[in-house]
């Protein structure tokens, strides 16, 4: 079996699941059992996802929400990478910010919302460093784990072929880390995008597609915030797969550094 | 291509359970060109002496000098093949590990890639320059290997067991070919190995060390025409005799050296 059928037969599997999930909401929907009102059915959603989306209101949502998640996870490998590396290859490094990264890492950024929104108001500051804190620190574990398992042999070779420690930073260190460090960007961006959706519920004014969501609560608008929800679904399926997907297949995967699962 | 002198070199290990004699006053004068190997059990501090040649051990005491200059740290007039098939780089192409050494050196890119194709030329993998090692055999990743530390053009091979890892017959071909390889580079080669036949066949000089603490046994001259068939009867010979100097550190026996010039 080559590529292209066995990936075409991936897609049809996972079309299979996707409708087989839609109409059994669907038969629920349709049941009556529940007001029309609070589970509307697959029909209303798209047509109100399809209005939003031609008169650009969705999208405007979407990229508000893409602008405030890149933001904040651009500032977080900004941080995360050269934080975990520095950490991985200096000792006082570690010492000064393990114990700190320690502490902070298990605080949900969902719980830094209301004190943020004081700090910093209501807006783009205040969601953006949320994104940031929440993506940060998935980023510099994995950075400060995968430097420390880059196999020696490697630094030997390449010391022995007169490699400075710039050099072997960024053509040893950084390629030899790369499985980890290309895993730690996939959770940082699953991290920010569970965040930003969140902090925009309560943070945000006027623009988002948790703001979208949290705003048609007050007027029982559930097609609009199932439209919002297949939204966040899709881009984050995009990112997930597409780009980080391809990522991966152009370095790891081609390298022989991560195989892909079998059957 | 240049001579080395191993002075009086000691080395002792620091371990949880106290500290381990590794190499002791061990002193080797290898001519320029020569192809020494160094063969010894396990734990005769073999690798031990190698990695402090190669700089990534300072001894204790004692000194290494190549071509008349002190060792201190690894230095671009020694190349290193390790028995570690994972020596590769896995992110780079075959062409692109080759050429790392060049790289690192500052020559431009179209003048390393001439060099690292001819390195590849040398050890027959001129059509794999564009794969990655995970697509290539143990056999072609050790030759990949040794290309890389032939392409900056070191003075001196330092070799770790490096077909210890390869089936029979893979090894065979590899011997072959690294003979080759040293008789057109004639580059001064330190070869480690536990491999008797191996070292009858590729040496002019073998070295035999003892464990506990690592020390000289004896300094042997294989004086057999090249290329050699090791299905020959002076090359068994040879080998047996290799054989009676290993067996001697559990024997004890002291009568076999004839053949050799013993120097411990």
């Amino acid at each position: 079996m080559n590529e292209s059928t066995q990936r075409r037969r991936t897609m049809i599997r996972g079309l299979l699941s996707l409708a087989a999930a839609a109409a059994f909401y669907q038969l629920v929907a349709l049941s009556g059992y529940f007001p029309r009102v609070l589970l509307p059915t697959i029909p209303t959603v798209l047509t109100t996802l399809y209005d939003m989306l031609s008169d650009g209101s969705m999208l405007h949502h979407a990229a508000a929400t893409l602008y405030r998640v890149l933001l904040g996870f651009a500032l977080a490998i900004s941080v995360g990478l050269p934080l975990g590396i520095l950490m991985a290859r200096f000792k006082p490094v570690e010492n000064f910010f393990l114990p700190l990264v320690s502490a902070l890492m298990p605080i949900p950024s969902f719980a830094l919302v209301p004190l943020f929104m004081l700090w910093f108001g209501i807006g783009n500051l205040t969601t953006v460093l949320i994104v940031f804190y929440a993506a940060t620190f998935p980023m510099l574990f994995n950075t400060w784990t995968g430097v420390r398992s880059v196999n020696p042999i490697w630094l030997r070779a390449a010391g022995a072929m007169g490699a400075d420690e710039k050099r072997l930073f960024w053509k040893v260190i950084v390629p030899g880390a790369s499985p980890f460090i290309i895993t730690g960007m996939r959770q940082a961006f699953l991290r920010s995008w569970i965040a930003v959706v969140g902090a925009e519920m309560i943070a945000a004014s006027d623009y988002g597609l948790g703001w979208v969501i949290f705003d048609s609560k007050e007027f029982l608008q559930t097609d609009i915030m199932m439209a919002a929800l297949v939204v966040i679904g899709f881009i984050g399926y995009v990112f997930e797969r597409v780009v980080f997907g391809s990522i991966e297949r152009a370095t790891v995967y081609r390298w022989g550094m991560v195989r892909m699962a079998k059957g | 291509m240049l001579p080395i002198e191993i002075r009086d070199v000691s080395l002792v290990y620091d371990t949880p359970g106290g500290k381990v004699p590794g190499v002791k006053n061990v002193s080797i004068d290898i001519d320029a060109s020569e192809f020494v190997c160094i063969v010894g059990p396990s734990g005769c501090g073999k690798s031990t002496l190698l990695n402090i040649i190669a700089g990534f051990l300072s001894p204790a005491s004692g000194e290494i000098r190549i071509g008349g200059k002190a060792v201190t740290g690894h230095g671009m007039d020694r190349g290193v093949v390790f028995q570690d098939f994972a020596q590769l780089f896995p992110w780079r192409t075959a062409l692109g590990n080759v050429s790392f050494g060049l790289e690192m050196k500052g020559v431009a890119k179209a003048e390393r890639d001439k060099i690292a194709r001819e390195q590849l030329r040398l050890v027959k993998l001129e059509k794999f320059t564009a794969s990655y090692p995970h697509h290539l055999s143990g056999g072609m990743q050790q030759r990949v290997a040794i290309a890389r530390a032939l392409a900056y053009n070191p003075a001196v091979l330092l070799m770790d067991e490096p077909f210890a890892a390869l089936d029979a017959l893979t090894r065979d071909d590899m011997q072959r070919l690294l003979a080759e390889v040293w008789r057109e580079t004639r580059k001064t080669v330190i070869y480690v190995t536990h491999n008797v036949a191996e070292a009858v066949y590729l040496a002019d000089r073998v070295i035999v060390m003892s464990p506990h603490p690592g020390t000289v046994k004896a300094d042997i001259r294989i004086p057999l025409e090249r290329p050699r068939d090791p299905l020959s009867a002076e090359f068994l010979e040879w080998q047996k005799n290799l054989l009676r100097h290993l067996g001697h550190e559990t024997a004890g026996d002291e009568t076999q050296k004839s053949n050799g010039k013993a120097t411990t």
